[in-house]
């Protein structure tokens, strides 16, 4: 028998404190503890602000003025502006939430977006005399069908080889970026010696509805459309089983190639049609700058909203005026407008925080002694 | 060590995840030179009592007390050096690594002495404990009884005189089960103190000296095994007396249903899962399928459920060829599974939804195009919550917040009510109470009343022999056997799992 030297000197106490699993939250209380979450995440970017030397307050209340409140002159110019934003970044979100209901990292939403304004722009360039309704109506067929066959790219050879989609929809993030580049000095040169493509007739541009281009309503659109697809149509329905489980999904007899395809291809044909908006309503030409970031902050957007559509909108609603905002904010306070990216990092992190303390709490060495 | 000091007492221990109370209120103890069982049904908290000895997890309140001093065990190190050694129900090996690398592992013993002393160290406990092994062996070249000498002598290395085994005898055979046994009874005769955790009543008559009774997370009773019986333990076990027996209806012979022949079948890793099986299965009959876990069970549902692609042979189904169909065609045509995997919801439920939800998996497709109907999933969820006496709140809630037995009967039951002709059921019972195990076989003998094929993948042999009409025996992948199971006995059925082939073969043609 080997003989102990016990020493309980390290088993002597205990820890001070642990971390147990909860019991599931209701939902009343876990949307409290989101909101919660919100307040701390705006208390810490006040910290921030009281850092740079201005009254977090009057930051805060300038946001929601210059998001809100126009000029004299066009008292809804502010809100036209906020609505810009909103519009592509909404699109985004939405087309990400359908990849990622099924547990494929799509990061490749900025790709997706510039692959639909390509197709779009082709037809905006080389068929600009087809009838405006038409044509309009040909460029968003073409934004979905270049968004949608960038994304069956990389879902072709996840299926085929098992290849990496994260990685994989980064990557041709960057080839549809550049392939803008060449067409730019090549063959959709405008003007000759500069690299740029030339404006859209007036023909293919988007026409204006309350101020705003018409791609808020496709947007608005969109979340009802996607809401129903996820949730009450048998494919829908297809893709919550294949992201929850491949080997659940093949057993009921579901073909998990096909989903994980045709969902790939409506995910990025969504984030195409963003594309096909932003050069026909906004920017009126193709250019490097056409995403603006959007498919990369949608991924945030998707994730804090957990893939619900409506909310969706709200949060992108709440990043859009602090992105308007904030360039007022630098007007008015001289802070950096820098600082919307950090107020999105700080809300980020405090709603993933707030996922672990709706799951987890702590435990206390002596509470527990009480209790026992 | 005086007598009167317990090896381990626990006092009063509680532990609460989330709402569930995994154990409330326990008290056992066990002494040096005894073996301790801990009797339960699965989901008593026999395993979270014995986690929170091996530190895994803390309790919520109560003490432990080992040899004499109260402890708090705060990582598994606490564990060892308190001379606790546990040995989980999966093993925790690396399996690229030899035995010997395996067994000091985490230890300061391989910098301190060379190899050659090392192995001789190993030798020697193994002598001492009555244990074979070859300490240069690789992991993967070990059968599951090596891999499990390989655990004990980790925990014998490591000084651990208070040894706890988890189910041990789960992935064994009966002739193996028997040689783990004498080495328990070698390591009580070296003055250790035992405790082994099972809900197999015979083996709790055949090894322990005192059994502590767990129910629904508390201790409801500790005696001394040459006082009690396997009768007198259900009843503390279960609560009320049980009537032990299973039902095995007589079915008039029908025409064979499902005819397999030199099936062969490969798995994940590309090496033969299944060699050359072969067997007929008729209407109205249960044919059970035995074999040490692991053995090709999984391959052989996933064939026959068109999961799983076949090298050689062929799948007739109502002498049809099913080959190279697609899982859709396979259970249109009247061919149902569930298999319940290890972690019981990987395939077949999908956890995070709701019952109604999982009643979908099957018949989404049906009704109208495009719009998922949810109302005749939700009426059949209704029916079934009633019919089966399942256990939740409603038919929202997520499968992954039911109780095991209850996540059992919404799949069976929905694979029933789907009307098959075949069901292929794989350790349906596995983490059952009685109670609802008796349930459960009464549904299969209600399907096999109405006519219905039934494929029964099993692992209690008890429970085989007496359900099923024929056994058939798997070992690493190959058929050793069919026998009736009126006939067969438990040892017969053991040495066949170990690969011993059967003599005069009855109702197989290979």
């Amino acid at each position: 028998m080997p003989e102990h030297t016990i020493t309980t000197k390290n088993a002597a106490r205990e820890q001070a404190v642990r971390i147990v699993k909860r019991k599931e939250l209701n939902t009343w209380k876990a949307v409290l503890l989101r909101a919660a979450a919100f307040v701390l995440a705006l208390a810490a970017g006040g910290i921030f602000i009281l850092m740079m030397g201005s009254n977090p307050l009057e930051a805060y209340a300038i946001i929601v003025k210059g998001a809100f409140v126009g000029s004299v002159r066009n008292p809804l110019s502010s809100i036209q502006a906020t609505v810009i934003i909103a519009v592509p970044l909404l699109i985004v979100s939405l087309g990400l939430a359908f990849a990622f209901k099924m547990k494929f990292w799509n990061i490749g939403a900025e790709g997706q977006m510039i692959a639909g304004a390509i197709f779009a722009s082709y037809f905006a360039l080389r068929h600009s005399g087809m009838p405006h309704v038409l044509l309009l109506l040909t460029m968003f067929a073409a934004g979905a069908a270049g968004g949608g066959l960038w994304g069956l790219i990389p879902a072709l050879f996840k299926v085929r080889f098992g290849t990496n989609e994260t990685l994989f929809t980064l990557m041709l993030n960057y080839i549809a970026l550049y392939f803008i580049k060449y067409l730019e000095s090549g063959p959709w040169q405008g003007t000759k010696g500069f690299a740029s493509i030339a404006q859209f007739d007036l023909n293919a541009r988007l026409p204006n509805i309350g101020g705003v281009h018409a791609g808020w309503i496709v947007a608005l659109m969109l979340v009802v459309l996607t809401y129903l697809y996820l949730n009450h149509s048998k494919h829908g329905y297809e893709i919550s089983v294949v992201g929850e489980s491949q080997a659940t999904a093949r057993y009921a007899g579901m073909n998990v190639r096909r989903i994980i395809l045709r969902t790939m291809f409506i995910s990025g044909a969504v984030c195409g049609i963003a594309g096909m908006i932003q050069v026909s309503g906004i920017d009126y030409t193709l250019s490097m700058g056409i995403t603006g970031g959007v498919g990369f902050k949608g991924i945030t957007v998707a994730w804090l909203a957990q893939l619900n559509p409506f909310v969706i909108a709200g949060i992108t609603g709440i990043f859009s005026i602090l992105e308007k905002g904030s360039g007022v904010l630098q007007s008015e306070l001289g802070i950096n407008a820098a600082m919307t990216g950090v107020l999105e990092g700080i809300i980020l992190f405090f709603f993933l925080g707030c996922e672990f303390f709706i799951r987890y709490s702590f435990v206390f060495r002596k509470r527990r002694a009480k209790s026992s | 060590m005086a007598d009167e000091i317990f090896a381990i007492e626990l006092k009063g221990i509680t532990k609460t995840f989330g709402s569930v109370v995994a154990n409330d209120n326990i008290h056992l103890t066990v002494k040096h030179g005894e073996i301790l069982a801990l009797l339960g049904e699965n989901g008593s908290g026999k395993t979270t009592l014995m986690n929170m000895l091996s530190g895994i997890y803390h309790p919520d309140g109560g003490s432990i007390t080992v040899r004499g001093n109260e402890v708090f065990i705060n990582s598994p190190k606490d564990a060892f050096a308190l001379g606790i050694g546990m040995i989980h129900q999966h093993f925790k090996l690396v399996d690229v690594l030899s035995a010997s690398e395996n067994i000091v592992m985490g230890t300061r013993a391989q910098k301190r002495q060379g190899k050659a002393a090392l192995s001789a160290e190993i030798t020697e406990i193994s002598r001492k404990f009555g244990l074979q092994i070859d300490p240069g062996k690789k992991i993967y070249n070990m059968s599951v009884s090596e891999k499990q000498t390989v655990e004990i002598l980790k925990v014998l290395y490591r000084g651990a005189d208070i040894l706890i085994l988890d189910e041990p005898t789960a992935v064994l055979t009966p002739q193996e089960t028997e040689k783990l046994f004498s080495i328990l009874r070698r390591m009580k005769a070296e003055g250790c103190a035992v405790i082994i955790i099972t809900h197999k009543l015979n083996e709790v008559l055949a090894i322990s000296d005192r059994v502590t009774i767990l129910r629904k997370g508390k201790s409801v009773g500790t005696v001394a095994t040459v006082e009690t019986d396997a009768k007198k333990l259900t009843e503390l076990m279960v609560g009320r007396p049980v009537e032990l027996l299973i039902d095995r209806p007589d079915t008039s012979k029908a025409p064979s249903l499902l005819e397999v022949v030199h099936l062969t079948v490969k798995n994940e890793e590309g090496y033969d899962a299944l060699r050359d099986v072969a067997f007929d299965l008729a209407g109205g009959e249960i044919l059970g399928v035995a074999g040490v876990a692991g053995s090709g069970q999984k391959e052989l549902c996933e064939a026959i459920a068109g999961l799983a692609k076949i090298e050689k042979g062929a799948i007739l189904f109502n002498k049809e060829s099913i080959a190279g169909k697609t899982p859709a065609e396979i259970i249109k045509s009247g061919i149902s599974m569930s298999f319940i995997p290890e972690d019981r919801l990987g395939m077949g439920l999908v956890a995070s939804m709701d019952i109604t939800h999982n009643m979908l998996l099957k018949s989404y497709k049906t009704g109208k195009p495009f719009i998922l109907d949810r109302k005749p999933a939700r009426a059949l969820a209704e029916h079934l919550v009633k019919r089966l006496a399942i256990n939740t709140p409603d038919i929202g809630t997520p499968v992954r917040q039911l109780s095991g037995g209850n996540v059992q009967k919404v799949l069976l039951g929905r694979e029933i009510e789907s009307n098959p002709s075949l069901l292929i059921t794989a350790y349906p019972v596995r983490g059952l109470d009685i109670n609802s195990s008796y349930t459960i076989y009464d549904l299969l003998n209600e399907q096999k009343r109405k006519g219905v094929g039934i494929l029964f993948i099993g692992e209690d042999l008890d429970v085989l022999l007496e359900l099923c009409d024929r056994i058939m025996v798997l070992c690493h992948g190959e058929v050793t056997g069919i026998v009736e199971a009126k006939k067969a006995t438990k040892e017969q059925i053991g040495l066949m799992m170990a690969g011993e082939r059967q003599r005069g073969e009855v109702g197989n043609s290979a």
